[in-house]
């Protein structure tokens, strides 16, 4: 069995990884995979708990999390397509248009 | 007025009407005088004034019916304030009807004479309009001296005073803005102001007297200080000289006695009616009548008697004088009016009151005759003198003609002999010759004075009654005898009938005005005792004749310089060489005005102009107001307001404000970077920060 501490240390290192890609990359497509990394490192971190308190609410919660990532995936993506075709880029650092 | 107040017998309750009538008189000349013909103005308003003539008469027959018992006539309310009642009350006695028909009988016989005379002047003068004006004035005058003369108060009476003060001021500076020649000249309207200036003076001293007689014996009405007055004169006499010898001051005004003469002389400037009416018959006589009327005062302190009885004797004798080197016509009658008023003054200031009542009343009547026969002969001299002008005769160089100059005239005689006449009779009666009205009354005085002891005034009345004589005949000889000293003189003609008629009346009068108190009769004396306490003066036949030989002496010195040799034209006075400095002193008035410049006119407006340069525009505008007001105020708000309240503290915070937000946006806005990544560090920088606290907390 592999303590609990292990899941919410990799958790931890996902979201870190995550959180950071979001910080440091232009790249709009990687800040996207890094957001869904931080997601699924908060999903692994219920599942976690869930498991050691043997508790569903906690496997619930992730399929709402899924559900909504996948919800934003097909948002996320839309725009990130619609930019691309327009600007021919999708450097986040020239999204500045609305800056005044 | 109530059924009950009005008097049961006689015609007393008509008293108010002497005068309402005038006033009636000038509001419809007023009013409707604009449509009526000149005549028309002029009838109305002698009209006005034969009205309260006639009033005068019946309450002189109540009076006498009622055996001389007077009446008051409660009018009206006037003022009542704490102990102060004062009410429109007329007293009709024996001595207020007496002036009340000398001042409505001869003011009504001067109104007919204006409404020729000052149709005529008006044309000479060329100003028509101002016809209407003068018999408004003339009116007003009238119904003035009525409130004077009729008033039961010394208040009533005052208003009365200030009435006719009024008057004469506005019809001395009637003709304000031309001279006597009808040039533009501010000359009659700096006399008008001088008689209105020098009268106040007189004015304040009555107001002097009525303060200290309200504040010691608690009333302005007649009656009833005389009746307080003996028991504060018993302890305390000095306050009824003050009330007294104050009251004097306002007589000296009035009646222009010594000092406060000057004005007279200058009041020749109004039209000749004027200074028949007013500055010779009627209002300047209102300081002898004020006397009169204060008898009770004047006879408890003997003193104040005296110092009257002396400054008129002066007077009389002062001004004698001075007429005698005088040119114009009307200065050596102006004259000889305070010479005569100062005769009358002087008497009631013995305590001779029916005699100078009686010589008021004479005087009235030879003084107003003079005076409008000396109009008649400068008209018949403008008449000459316009005829000459009309006709090319004259060549004439811009010479200015001066129509009453009697250096300008001379054997007037004949071309206006019924004025001659007129004048002739005027004369004997002022030169006091018997048995003209002038004798009667100037002889009462004389014999007063020298039964009652008073020598030294006998001696300069008498002195000044041949002075009297002296300059009359001077006047006689260079206007009527002799050669024309100018052509406007052999051309002059005679005045019509509106102005010869009344004077015929006044020369009547000044014949038979005598017989008013003929010695034995005692009419006159008769009449007054009923008001004031007198005696009966006996006729002493020495004062008579020294009188009379004084006067026939004087016209005899006049005929031998001025009527023997008559003057030529061009020739100095006969008297100037002989007399030297003493005539160039006559001639020029003792420069009694020169003198009153010098002490007070030129220190009065010295002192006005240092109060005005210095006091005024140096002290209190230069430094006062510059300095220190506007100053201080510059300063505090330049400095205080300005500098520090203004630019350091409300600049200051709304500034500093606007500055803060400014730098404070401009280091706010660094954060706004646009960048979506420095956003995400933010919201992940809180996060760490939150999660820290609640960690570690």
């Amino acid at each position: 069995m592999v303590p609990q501490t292990y899941y919410i240390a990799l958790s931890a290192v996902l979201f870190t990884l995550g959180a950071l890609g979001v910080l440091v990359r232009r790249n709009a497509l990687i800040i996207f995979m890094s957001v869904e990394l931080m997601l699924n490192a908060a999903n692994l971190a219920f599942v976690a708990f869930a498991n050691t308190y043997q508790h569903l609410n906690g496997q619930i919660i992730v399929f709402f999390v899924i559900a909504v990532a996948a919800a934003e995936v097909a948002v996320g993506l839309a725009l990130i397509v619609a930019i691309f075709k327009t600007r021919q880029s999708i450097d986040v650092d020239t999204m500045s248009s609305l800056k005044g | 007025m109530l059924l009950s107040q009005i008097p049961t017998t006689g015609f007393f309750f008509l008293a108010p009407w002497i005068v309402f009538f005038p006033v009636i008189g000038l509001l419809l000349n007023m009013l409707i005088g604009g449509r009526l013909s000149e005549k028309g103005v002029g009838w109305l308003a002698s009209g006005a004034s034969f009205a309260s003539f006639v009033v005068s008469v019946l309450l002189a027959y109540s009076v006498w019916t009622g055996q001389g018992h007077g009446e008051s006539v409660y009018l009206s309310e006037w003022m009542h304030v704490g102990a102060l009642q004062l009410d429109w009350t007329f007293r009709v006695d024996s001595l207020s009807t007496t002036m009340m028909l000398v001042v409505s009988g001869v003011g009504t016989l001067i109104h007919i004479y204006a409404i020729g005379y000052m149709h005529e002047d008006v044309r000479f003068k060329n100003d028509p309009g101002r016809y209407r004006r003068f018999f408004v004035f003339l009116n007003l005058f009238i119904a003035a001296m009525m409130i004077l003369v009729s008033g039961d108060s010394y208040m009533m009476l005052f208003v009365g005073w200030e009435g006719v003060g009024l008057c004469s001021f506005l019809l001395i500076g009637f003709w304000y803005d031309k001279d006597t020649l009808g040039r533009s000249s501010w000359a009659n309207s700096d006399a008008a102001k001088k008689a209105f200036i020098t009268n106040r003076i007189g004015d304040f001293g009555f107001l002097i007297a009525g303060f200290l007689m309200f504040w010691n014996l608690g009333s302005f009405q007649f009656d009833q200080v005389f009746e307080a007055a003996p028991a504060l004169a018993a302890t305390q006499p000095g306050i009824i000289i003050a009330i007294t010898l104050f009251m004097l001051v306002g007589v000296a005004g009035k009646s222009a006695q010594i000092p406060l003469y000057v004005w007279l002389p200058d009041a020749m400037a109004g039209p000749t009616p004027v200074s028949a009416l007013i500055h010779a018959a009627t209002m300047v006589t209102a300081g002898v009548y004020l006397i009169t009327r204060s008898a009770p005062l004047y006879t408890l302190v003997p003193e104040a008697q005296f110092v009257v009885a002396m400054t008129g004797a002066v007077t009389a004798l002062f001004a004698a004088t001075i007429a005698v080197g005088q040119y114009d016509i009307k200065k050596v009658l102006a004259y000889s009016t305070i010479s005569q008023l100062g005769f009358m003054v002087a008497a009631v200031g013995m305590g001779a009151y029916v005699a100078g009542m009686f010589h008021l009343v004479t005087h009235a009547f030879f003084k107003a005759l003079l005076f409008l026969s000396a109009g008649s002969v400068i008209l018949g001299l403008e008449r000459g003198h316009h005829h000459l002008a009309h006709h090319g005769h004259h060549d004439d160089h811009g010479e200015v003609f001066d129509p009453n100059d009697m250096r300008n005239m001379g054997g007037m005689r004949k071309t206006m002999p019924v004025t001659f006449w007129l004048y002739m009779i005027g004369t004997l009666a002022l030169a006091g010759i018997f048995p003209f009205a002038g004798f009667w009354s100037k002889d009462e005085i004389l014999a007063d004075a020298f039964r009652e002891g008073y020598t030294t005034v006998y001696w300069m009345l008498s002195i000044a009654a041949f002075f009297t004589a002296f300059y009359m005949g001077r006047q006689i000889w260079m206007v009527f005898f002799g050669q024309a000293r100018h052509e406007a003189a052999a051309h002059a003609e005679e005045s019509p009938r509106i102005i010869t008629v009344p004077l015929m009346v006044l020369a009547a009068l000044s014949v038979l005005g005598g017989a008013l108190n003929l010695p034995g009769l005692h009419t006159l004396t008769d009449w007054l005792e009923h008001t004031i306490e007198v005696h009966a003066g006996e006729f002493l036949i020495s004062v008579a004749l020294i009188s009379t030989v004084l006067a026939l002496a004087g016209v005899f010195v006049s005929w031998l310089i001025y009527g023997r040799n008559p003057l030529k034209a061009g020739q100095p006075d006969p008297l100037k060489r002989p007399l030297g400095l003493l005539f160039t002193g006559m001639e020029n008035k003792w420069f009694v005005d020169e003198g009153y410049w010098a002490v007070f006119v030129d220190r009065y407006v010295d002192l006005s102009r240092f109060l005005a340069d210095v006091i005024d525009w140096r002290f209190w505008h230069d430094w006062f107001h510059e300095k220190v007001i506007a100053g201080t105020y510059n300063w505090v708000s330049n400095i205080g307001l300005n500098l520090y309240a203004d630019q350091r503290g409300i600049d200051a915070l709304a500034n500093g404000l606007g500055t803060l937000t400014q730098n404070l946006s401009a280091s706010m806005r660094k954060v706004q970077n646009g960048f979506v990544r420095s956003y995400a560090l933010s919201v992940l920088l809180g996060v760490v920060l939150i999660l820290g606290y609640l960690l570690l907390k």
